[in-house]
């Protein structure tokens, strides 16, 4: 063990937007802070890197929101989206506080723009950072450096020291050394598991070597897991994770937002027998975009292949690895590895079942098939114009669900319902108590930014007491 | 299937140079993504296009300040594996772009090691200046002492003077034009939209409030992360120097034809009031561009092509150094020879002109003409919103 660091007030375990908030609403109230990031700079913030828009709640239209977006329709979309996962009074209270992050984030030099092209059903409830997640992180960076909060990189906190509830200590290795670290509070702000493929697997099996991460390879939960070891209360199904199909061709982490494919409704999707196994024109976005990395990862090596035809190509936005592309079915087929009769039986077999229809993708529109199953409901079209493309795509995954248990305060609620005495939680970690299952647009980052203004000033106030 | 192709290639484009294939790949890897949007004109003018044929890339790649804010607000930027560097591979495109568009194609070769040829036009045109004072009149000319007007005219005559730098200024007129038109001929500008008059007064305001060079609004990034650069502040004064001596000048050949005055002006006088005040802007103004470049972040930066624009600022601040000091000590004996020094650095500034950093000014301008065009015909169209439609000489146009 090596030395024993300085006696912080407030040490905030993460580097993303949660625990920027945190550490910078601690300091903001008289706290000495120690922010301990695990990734190197460069990476420094998790999944807030990949993310470009926070939703709050607000009562007129602003610069930069084209409306108002009341906290009753705020709560009816969580609602909603959670199908009722959620805790009611923390919703609420996370609901009634966006209000005022709407104007605390640019106190903190954050800048916010209109929405981004191409997203203009989030112009009015979400509120999209000038230059994207990573600028509104450098910021809050930036801002947190002026207020001398010490900052530490490729610091990952592998053990901590706790009384009944009581927060004593970390251990925080840095390379090969290690080192204590004590604080009169704790604010956990590290985000989840979904880059720990081993813990992955032991809910997933081997189908989760197939699993690409889309955000940071340093959400391995290292801090979850030592809080849920030592007593502390879990919140939010452990099996469950959002995800979404993505490019197969990403890499294997951090891909980001840029890898999504948005074309389902255009064409069809076929795994690797070339089989058609859902219907691709179900429902409109987002709904149809946040089911298909759970279908995809119940397909055999959970692969799929969205399949295409020359009249829709420009039709969606232009994606980041171009669609194979082929004169003929066949010759698709044998590009993708497929058996090339399989796919010429299923396209064929698709094309006879359409019905004619007039094609609107904006709405639930009249083209559908018949007498297929699955059958497709909506957008149904005939593949039939060369060249034929495809994309690969594979599960990726966003966010996990598991977390602490949390009270109005960003206070940590141990196994026994008692409050933790002096360890706070914000971000991803917690986000199971308000969002349980599904996602809404810019939600993580309101979860980040309210509960971790919320966790730095509570600790603050108990650091001095 | 290979597992990871590199992130944005597409294999069925073939670009003339390897920076241009990966500014291809990089505007790909962009329009995927779109976060910096609101930063400047290069993302908007990107979305209004699937496909990046050269002639789109160079006038992406004008059309970049190089304020630096994408490069530190990417998540994809280096060490990450999408390797995303769009300002330092667009100043790449933007120097390769100038010999590109080199009239007389002859010419092109100036570009490179243009820090030694702009050096050695300035230094040999120096050298004849003295050469052909002393040449044509007694030595002692040269470093005698002359008073009052027509003093700078018994070293050369107004005729002469006037006529060689008429003759340089509009040989790099001529030659600037022609690299123009080819620039908006191969960005297809000629086959775009029309520009109007509201399309050249959005561009010349644009380029006078340098709108783009601001990183969104927060100031522009170029040591590190923290947007605290004063480039723009320094640009202002360089341009707005330059635009006084030039006005100098233009006031100072009315006086000499309209008015029958001529030079040396007392120092209350327009020419020479309008000359300090330009002059003075000319020694700060590059003095902080040269400090920016040096404090640059390498991650940002053409080193290959530092002399060339070490090379046009040096020659901005010299030529105000030497007019200054024409200025000052015109009433001594060393009036001839800064009158020589002087001249001579004019003169070569202004034969290298078509061949130097000046022409980004002139493609720069013209990136955002055709910007202001393009967003005028989205606008009309509605789709401001929506997948944006645009003719990209490359296909047609797409939905």
């Amino acid at each position: 063990m090596g030395q024993v660091t300085q006696k912080y007030d407030v040490l905030v375990v993460g580097g993303g937007n949660a625990a920027l908030c945190a550490a910078i609403s601690a300091r903001r109230a008289g706290a000495s802070v120690l922010v301990l990031e695990a990734a190197p700079k460069f990476y420094r913030g998790g999944n807030t890197r990949h993310t470009r828009n926070m939703r709050c709640a607000h009562d007129a239209a602003t610069d930069t929101l084209s409306g108002p977006y009341p906290e009753d329709e705020f709560w009816d979309d969580l609602s909603r989206v959670t199908e009722g996962h959620t805790d009611e009074a923390l919703a609420r209270l996370m609901i009634s506080q966006s209000k005022e992050i709407l104007d605390w984030m640019p106190q903190q030099g954050v800048r916010f723009q209109p929405s981004l092209g191409g997203t203009l059903s989030l112009g009015r409830t979400n509120s999209f950072f000038l230059g994207g997640g990573r600028a509104m992180l450098n910021t809050l960076y930036r801002t947190a450096e002026s207020l001398r909060v010490a900052i530490q990189y490729e610091a990952e906190v592998i053990d901590l020291e706790l009384d009944a509830g009581m927060f004593l200590s970390a251990t925080v290795r840095r390379g090969e050394e290690r080192s204590t670290v004590r604080a009169a509070t704790l604010v956990a702000a590290a985000g989840g598991f979904e880059a720990n493929i081993e813990w992955l697997k032991t809910y997933w099996g081997e189908a989760a070597d197939n699993f690409l991460i889309r955000g940071s390879p340093y959400n391995r939960g290292t801090l979850l897991r030592l809080l849920l070891d030592r007593g502390v209360g879990e919140i939010g199904d452990p099996t469950q994770c959002h995800a979404v199909a993505i490019d197969a061709r990403a890499p294997r982490f951090d891909g980001g937002i840029i890898t999504r494919l948005d074309c389902v409704i255009f064409g069809i999707v076929v795994n690797k027998h070339a089989q058609r196994f859902y219907d691709e024109g179900e429902d409109i976005w987002p709904k149809r975009y946040a089911i298909w990395g759970r279908l995809v990862a119940a397909q055999p090596d959970q692969i799929a292949y969205m399949v295409f035809d020359a009249s829709v190509l420009t039709l969606f936005m232009p994606s980041l690895y171009p669609p194979v592309q082929a004169a003929s079915m066949r010759e698709l087929a044998e590009k993708l590895g497929l058996d090339p009769a399989a796919l010429e039986t299923t396209v064929g077999r698709f094309n006879a079942a359409v019905r004619p229809g007039t094609f609107d993708h904006s709405i639930l529109d009249d083209c559908r098939t018949d007498g297929i199953d699955p059958p497709k409901s909506h957008w149904a079209r005939r593949i039939e114009r060369a060249p034929f493309y495809a994309y690969p795509v594979r599960p990726g995954i966003t966010f996990t669900y598991l977390g602490t248990r949390v009270n109005r305060e960003a206070r940590m609620l141990m196994r026994d319902g008692r409050p933790a005495a002096n360890m706070f939680a914000a971000g991803e970690i917690m986000a199971g108590n308000v969002l349980g299952r599904g996602y809404a647009a810019g939600i993580g980052m309101t979860i980040g930014s309210v509960f971790g203004r919320i966790a730095g000033r509570e600790a603050a106030a108990h650091a001095r007491n | 299937m290979p597992a990871t192709d590199r992130a944005g290639t597409r294999g069925d484009v073939v670009h003339l140079t390897p920076a241009l294939a990966e500014a291809d790949r990089l505007m790909t890897v962009c329009n995927a993504c779109r976060y910096c949007e609101g930063l400047c004109a290069v993302f908007p003018a990107m979305e209004m296009r699937r496909a990046f044929p050269d002639g789109d890339l160079n006038y992406l790649a004008h059309l970049c300040h190089a304020c630096g804010a994408c490069y530190y607000d990417c998540q994809f930027a280096p060490p990450h594996e999408f390797d995303v560097n769009v300002p330092k591979i667009f100043a790449i495109v933007r120097a390769e772009s100038y010999s590109a568009y080199a009239w007389p194609r002859a010419f092109a070769p100036l570009f490179e090691r243009n820090g030694l040829v702009i050096a050695s036009a300035a230094a040999l045109s120096v050298a004849a200046f003295i050469a052909a004072f002393v040449a044509w009149h007694d030595p002692a000319v040269l470093f005698g002492v002359h008073k009052g007007p027509g003093a700078f005219y018994r070293l050369m005559p107004h005729g002469a003077m006037a006529a060689l730098f008429g003759a340089a200024f509009l040989y790099a007129i001529a030659a600037i034009a022609m690299g123009a038109r080819m620039f908006w001929r191969d960005s297809a500008g000629a086959r775009g939209p029309r520009a109007g008059a509201a399309e050249f007064w959005r561009a010349i305001t644009d380029t006078c409030t340098l709108r783009y060079l601001d990183g969104g609004g927060v100031g522009c990034f170029n040591d590190d992360e923290r947007p605290r650069d004063a480039r723009r502040l320094h640009h202002h004064l360089t341009f707005y120097g330059f635009m006084l001596c030039f006005a100098a000048t233009c006031v100072a050949t009315l006086y000499h034809y309209g008015l029958g005055r001529q030079a040396p002006y007392a120092w209350y006088d327009l020419p020479v009031v309008l000359g300090t005040v330009g002059g003075l802007g000319l020694l700060i103004g590059p003095i902080g561009l040269l400090a920016a470049k040096w404090r640059r972040d390498p991650a940002l930066a053409d080193e290959p092509r530092y002399d060339m624009d070490a090379a046009f600022i040096a020659m901005l601040f010299l030529a105000s150094l030497s007019g200054l000091a024409l200025l000052l000590l015109r009433e001594t004996a060393a009036m001839g020879f800064l009158l020589a020094l002087h001249l001579g650095v004019v003169f070569g500034f202004f034969v290298t002109l078509p061949y130097g950093r000046f022409v980004h000014g002139i493609y720069r301008f013209l990136a955002l003409v055709r910007y202001a065009t393009e967003r005028r015909a989205f606008e009309d169209a509605g789709e401001i919103d929506a997948t944006p439609t645009i003719s990209t000489g490359q296909g047609g146009t797409r939905p």
